[in-house]
């Protein structure tokens, strides 16, 4: 196997605010192969978006403190100027949005903004850029291209707007894509549009992606591997099989447990993990997830409350942080 | 985009007739004589009566507007015979005073006035803005903070103590500038600018102070908006961010402030005006005031005014250029 495309190694992230710190990210790692998916699932407020923004290096150096390592095609980004950096934003990795309303400029007929987005990147005529404009516009979908392409972001649905922050994306062919929950804010219908051009534009095109959800449905079908993430912490990683039926971490149960249209074949109740996601200013003890655990009064002691769990493998390449995975529980089970 | 200009510019008029109404009527219930205050120091009944004619009071309140605006549109004459005054359209007055129609009164004051007006507005926003977009990029550090309390202090002094501190020091103590008499900048350039360069940046500290505050504000908000993001995200410098993207977002409230204080301005800065001697409208208002002579004050306030609503109309026009979703909704 080649060495991974975009490896992050034990990256930390933690602003200083009024109220104290929020640690927003804590020691996670994770890589993915080139051309290949990897989602990051967890609820709202588990550290997804940070992540996304170190490695776009879109976190501001000064006022957050990141630690860590970001290595992207052999390149260690944390290394770079900040104007390298910048070189690299939107031609080589490039990022899709949760709310294609507002991530638009309100002021600036989409075709500008997607003729600045090319010429950033390299000396482009104004007619070049504009056609690549269209090209790209056309491509994702979008009817009548090159009229759309002179209207402003207040004139095309929600949908549409999404597809234009996808071909803005992709207008420099990046190797890198993130798609930060780029269907959440979207009608239902639209939403599996929207993920199937994604899809199709990935394969298409060879790019890494890195989708960004709350929602395990959504990846089932399009992940490589899954990274599961609770309070700022990979909690639980491995391939979308690993995670799909061999879900070792009670977190990730609750989540599967909470997805309808794969919860009636696993489990009979639908039910969204009781409790509130944690403080990332005062974390819990031990493991940050016991305040919302089922299952850890089946551990021995006080273990949960006193000793934070390592991320260790279960079988290769399927990590989990718990004292006591469920595999372990009922053995040679699939879960309960 | 047509409709709307046509539709605004409609509303303006309807405004500017019932700013004529408004001020007409508002003067006419004062108290004051105008006939007597006209009438000299041998006041004789007989004078009197015929002042009164003159001027029109004999006739109702609602004739006196209806002549006063005509006189606005094809001009009226005072009096009748060898004694009459015309005063061509558009007739704002005409001041017994002074033996001149208002009109003219007020042309020949202006120019020093939109000086004053242009030169400290150009100054106030180049620095304001600019100070402000610095402070909002540096926000929470020491040159945030110190930019913050000095436009605090700039804000909260009265322009007169300014205007006379900057008097006493730089003219009276250190003689640097010679004391202020006004020339057209076309007859003594030197002069001109040695006499408007206190004024101008009395002026401009007091807006700056405003402006940088406004910007700063403007700026914290639109830094972070998702489109702000993006365009980071596109890998434009941050300079382009800054600029195009944040700066012009957030420029509505700016331009709207800037037109208004503009219009209020080239109305005469009254308290500078005087302090620095500058035979401006505001000086004009003044002398009128301790005269007194209502049909300057009446000429007055109607042009002021009128710059007023012209510059709501502009801004209101600006507003669709900056916004499209104005323009096209
Ligand atoms: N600039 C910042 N300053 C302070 N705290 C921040 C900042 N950015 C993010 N956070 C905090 O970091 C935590 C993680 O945020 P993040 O945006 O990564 O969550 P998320 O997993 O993407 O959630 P969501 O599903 O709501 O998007 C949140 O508690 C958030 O409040
Ligand atoms: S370590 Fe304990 S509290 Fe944490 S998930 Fe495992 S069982 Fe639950
Ligand atoms: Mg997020």
């Amino acid at each position: 196997m080649s060495a991974p495309f975009l490896v992050v190694e034990d990256l930390n992230v933690s602003f200083p605010t009024e109220d104290g710190v929020v640690q927003a990210v804590s020691g996670s790692s994770f890589s993915v192969q080139q051309g290949r998916t990897l989602a990051i699932v967890g609820e709202s407020g588990s550290g997804k978006s940070v992540t996304a923004q170190a490695i776009m290096g879109l976190l501001n150096r000064r006022s957050t403190s990141i630690s860590g390592r970001v290595v992207l095609d052999g390149t260690d980004l944390f290394a770079l100027k900040e104007d390298q950096v910048r070189s690299l934003r939107g031609s080589t990795m490039a990022m899709i949005f949760q709310d294609p309303l507002s991530s638009l400029h309100p002021f600036y007929r989409i075709g500008d903004q997607l003729v600045e987005a090319v010429q950033v990147h390299g000396r482009v005529s104004r007619a070049d850029a504009r056609k690549r404009a269209i090209d790209a516009l056309g491509h994702v979908g979008i009817p009548a291209p090159d009229r759309r392409v002179d209207d402003y972001p207040h004139q095309l649905s929600g949908g549409m707007r999404q597809r234009v922050m996808i071909a803005m994306a992709l207008i420099n062919s990046p190797s890198l894509l993130i798609a930060d929950e780029p269907t959440t804010a979207l009608d239902v219908t639209v939403q599996a549009q929207i993920t199937e051009l994604i899809t199709t534009l990935q394969r298409e095109s060879g790019t890494t992606l890195l989708m960004i959800t709350h929602d395990l449905g959504v990846v089932a079908d399009m992940a490589d591997e899954v990274c599961v993430m609770y309070g700022g912490r990979i909690v639980e990683y491995g391939t979308v099989d690993d995670i799909y039926y061999r879900p070792e971490h009670p977190y990730t149960h609750g989540l599967l447990a909470s997805v309808p249209r794969l919860a009636s074949a696993r489990v009979e109740r639908l039910d969204p993990i009781p409790g509130n996601p944690p403080s990332l200013i005062n974390l819990p003890t031990g493991c940050v997830f016991h305040p919302r655990c089922v299952r850890r009064s089946e551990v021995a002691g006080n273990l949960c409350l006193t000793e934070e769990p390592t991320l260790v493998a279960s079988t290769p390449g399927h990590l989990v942080r718990c004292h006591l995975p469920i595999g372990a529980r009922t053995p040679g089970g699939d879960a309960a | 985009m047509a409709g709307y200009v046509v539709r605004r510019v409609l509303i303006m008029i309807l405004l500017l007739l019932l700013l004529t109404m408004a001020v007409f009527f508002l003067f006419s219930l004062l108290p004051a004589d105008v006939a007597r205050l006209t009438c000299g120091k041998i006041c004789t009944e007989q004078t009197l009566a015929l002042n009164r004619a003159r001027l029109g009071l004999d006739k109702s309140v609602f004739e006196q507007y209806w002549i006063f605006l005509t006189g606005l549109f094809f001009g009226r004459t005072f009096g009748e015979g060898p004694a009459a005054v015309v005063c061509d359209a558009p007739c704002l007055g005409y001041s017994f005073t002074r033996n001149e129609p208002v009109l003219d009164l007020i042309v020949d004051r202006l120019p020093p006035t939109i000086f004053l007006a242009m030169g400290a507005f150009v100054l106030f926003i180049i620095g304001g803005v600019g100070v402000g977009v610095y402070s909002a990029l540096r926000r929470g550090r020491w040159q945030d903070k110190g930019v913050m309390g000095a436009s605090l202090i700039g804000y909260s002094l009265p322009s007169f103590f300014i205007g006379l501190v900057a008097i006493y020091f730089i003219i009276i103590r250190w003689k640097l500038l010679p004391f202020p008499s006004y020339e057209p900048p076309w007859e003594d350039p030197v002069g001109f600018v040695q006499t408007m360069i206190l004024p101008w940046v009395v002026l401009a500290i007091l807006y700056a102070a405003f402006y940088t505050r406004l910007t700063r504000s403007q700026m914290l908000e639109t830094l972070n908006e998702d489109y702000i993001r993006t365009a980071r995200a596109k890998g434009l410098p941050e300079r382009v961010v800054v600029r195009k993207h944040a700066l012009r977002a957030g420029l509505t409230p700016i331009v709207t402030a800037a037109g208004l204080d503009l219009a209020g301005l080239l109305g005469g800065a009254i308290i500078l005006e005087t302090i620095f001697s500058l035979p401006g409208l505001g000086s004009l208002a003044v002398s009128a005031v301790l005269d007194p002579d209502l049909s300057i004050l009446v000429g007055v306030t109607l042009v002021t005014a009128t710059f007023i609503i012209v510059a709501n109309l502009i801004v209101d026009l600006l507003y669709a250029v900056i916004d499209p979703r104005v323009r096209l909704s």
